[in-house]
């Protein structure tokens, strides 16, 4: 089980969240404009980076919030969590 | 390479079980090969052996990293079933689940198929709607699947508890022809195979890099052992997949997520088939050696790191426990993770890439082991004709542009 270090509440176990995917994919502001390869890109590939992965996380069962962190997908290890809408911080800076 | 048989078994063993030989080689790797399979589970090994076996390829090596069948093929469940919704997946796992009734005498070696039956329970009127649609679907489409009441599940696995539940059991759906396989024998008895037809399987031997030439085609991969040439080359990396794949520039719609499992302290045989429920989240079967066999779900997030969270297994053994009160007081033994890729509609990719000369097989998620006999046929076919068989031709990696999902997601989005 994870601990997980929501950016309001602080230091909680992981079951109070829930896991909202790989962060800072945009929808596109101009769908009409969009292609098929633009769709499946938006819609379906992801990183799946063996590494530092910028992700999205949800405090279900506390402050309600979404919010950001970078974690190493080889250690499960938590680099750094952030706000959502805060650009992704660089990993090398990153303090747990 | 000595057959296996009665005799052989017999009288070697009247001799102390000495004097076997080593079931495959381990040689050098050679410069160039006319086809490479990335990835040695049971899906890369079975595809080495078919394109020897059937398309004439035996100038063929399997790379793997680490040792043969220690990915998710040496760490699953063993489930073997076809009762898939969709007219694309039942011809696909049923061409796996026809093929394993034999494999045991095709490779020379036992698999231990033991189509013993897979019921999957019903615990909810929704769940009941959907093993039914399930149910005629599968006739529709030749495969077997019947409609039990909680008393018919009860008598076919009598340990089962149909009594006053959290989520009582209102029924099940029964494959009678589904059931269990051992996982190593089948990466080890194709290997065996393979390489009694030339196939070189390469252990300890990391794809690091592909190569391509100015025209973009694939040419071969960088290694740990070197340098390797080929102008076919299958990868089939299972939750590594995404990582393989962009070293040649290609993105996939995959991510990889720990599922894991676990085992008891064996006891005499109590449990007669394999029992699933999606909704509560496990599933068990008995192994000969008497471990029950206990499978999770996945956890929440993406990983490589082969284990997960310990409140995901505790809550299968919870459903476990209510299920089967007899085995409240069993101790677990080990439990471990894997790494499985999972696409966005649950169902393999199977087929060529944008990139000549480079073929994938993954997507397999968390119920490929079942599908290992089928997927390798037509994974060699693929390579070795450069076009599909007709039966993974659905499968393509273009299908997520095209909009042609072939969506078992909502037939089935926990681990089978
Ligand atoms: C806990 C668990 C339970 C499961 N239960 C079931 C079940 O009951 N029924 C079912 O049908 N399926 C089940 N599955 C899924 C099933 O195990 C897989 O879908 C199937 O085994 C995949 O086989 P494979 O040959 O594609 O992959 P693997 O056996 O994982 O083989 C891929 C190989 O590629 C190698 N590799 C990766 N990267 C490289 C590289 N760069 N260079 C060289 N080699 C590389 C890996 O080391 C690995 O050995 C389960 C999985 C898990 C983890
Ligand atoms: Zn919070």
């Amino acid at each position: 089980m994870l601990l997980i270090n929501c950016p309001y509440c602080g230091e909680r176990p992981e079951p109070e969240f829930v896991y909202g995917g790989e962060a800072h994919i945009a929808r596109p502001k101009d769908p009409d404009s969009q292609g098929p390869q633009d769709w499946v890109r938006y819609l379906y590939r992801r990183d799946n980076t063996r590494g530092v992965h910028a992700e999205r996380w949800r405090h279900t069962h506390g402050c309600g919030r979404f919010f950001n962190a970078l974690r190493d997908t080889t250690t499960d290890h938590f680099l750094v969590t952030y706000k959502t809408g805060e650009p992704r911080p660089d990993p090398a800076k990153a303090t747990p | 390479m000595t057959p296996f048989s009665g005799l052989s078994l017999f009288l070697k063993g009247l001799g102390g079980q000495k004097g076997w030989q080593r079931q495959w080689r381990s040689p050098e790797p050679k410069p160039a090969y006319d086809a490479i399979i990335v990835g040695g589970g049971g899906h890369g090994l079975g595809a080495a052996y078919y394109l020897a076996a059937e398309h004439g390829l035996t100038n063929v090596a399997v790379l793997e990293k680490g040792w043969i069948g220690g990915g998710n093929t040496g760490r699953n469940t063993t489930v073997i079933r076809s009762n898939y919704l969709f007219d694309e997946s039942a011809a696909l796992y049923d061409h796996a689940l026809k093929m394993w009734s034999d494999l045991a005498q095709v490779l020379n070696y036992n698999v231990m198929f033991s189509p013993r039956g897979v019921m999957m329970l019903a615990h909810t009127v929704h769940d009941m709607q959907v093993a039914k649609r399930h149910i005629h679907a599968n006739r529709a489409n030749g495969v077997d699947n019947e409609w039990l009441t909680p008393e018919e599940a009860k008598a076919f696995c009598p340990p089962l508890n149909i009594g006053a539940l959290r989520y009582p059991i209102l029924g099940a759906a029964l494959q009678r022809r589904g059931g269990t396989a051992r996982h190593d024998a089948v990466a080890w008895g194709y290997a065996r195979a393979a390489d009694a037809l030339g196939v070189d399987i390469l252990e300890n031997c990391e794809v690091t890099g592909i190569l391509r030439d100015a025209g973009g085609r694939a040419q071969g991969v960088i290694t740990t052992r070197g340098t390797i040439r080929s102008p076919r080359i299958g990868v089939a990396a299972a939750g590594h997949s995404s990582v393989v794949m962009k070293m040649a520039g290609v993105e996939l719609p995959l991510e990889s997520f720990p599922l894991q499992a676990l085992v008891s302290e064996p006891v005499k045989p109590v449990f007669p088939c394999v029992v699933m429920s999606n909704t509560i989240h496990a599933y068990i079967s008995q192994s000969d050696k008497g471990e029950l066999v206990i499978g999770a779900g996945t956890d929440a997030y993406t990983s490589y790191t082969q284990r997960g969270g310990l409140h995901i297994t505790s809550h299968a053994l919870e459903a476990i426990c209510e299920l089967f009160p007899m085995f409240r007081r069993l101790k677990m033994l080990r439990s471990w993770g894997g790494i499985v890729d999972v696409t966005p509609d649950r169902s393999p990719i199977i087929g060529k890439t944008p990139v000549p000369g480079l073929y994938l097989n993954c997507g397999w998620g968390t119920g490929g082991f079942k599908a290992t006999p089928g997927s390798a046929h037509v994974f060699a076919w693929t390579i070795a004709r450069d076009e599909p068989h007709p039966i993974n031709a659905p499968f393509t990696l273009e299908r997520f542009t095209e909009g042609n999902l072939i969506d078992e997601a909502a037939a089935a989005a926990v681990a089978h």
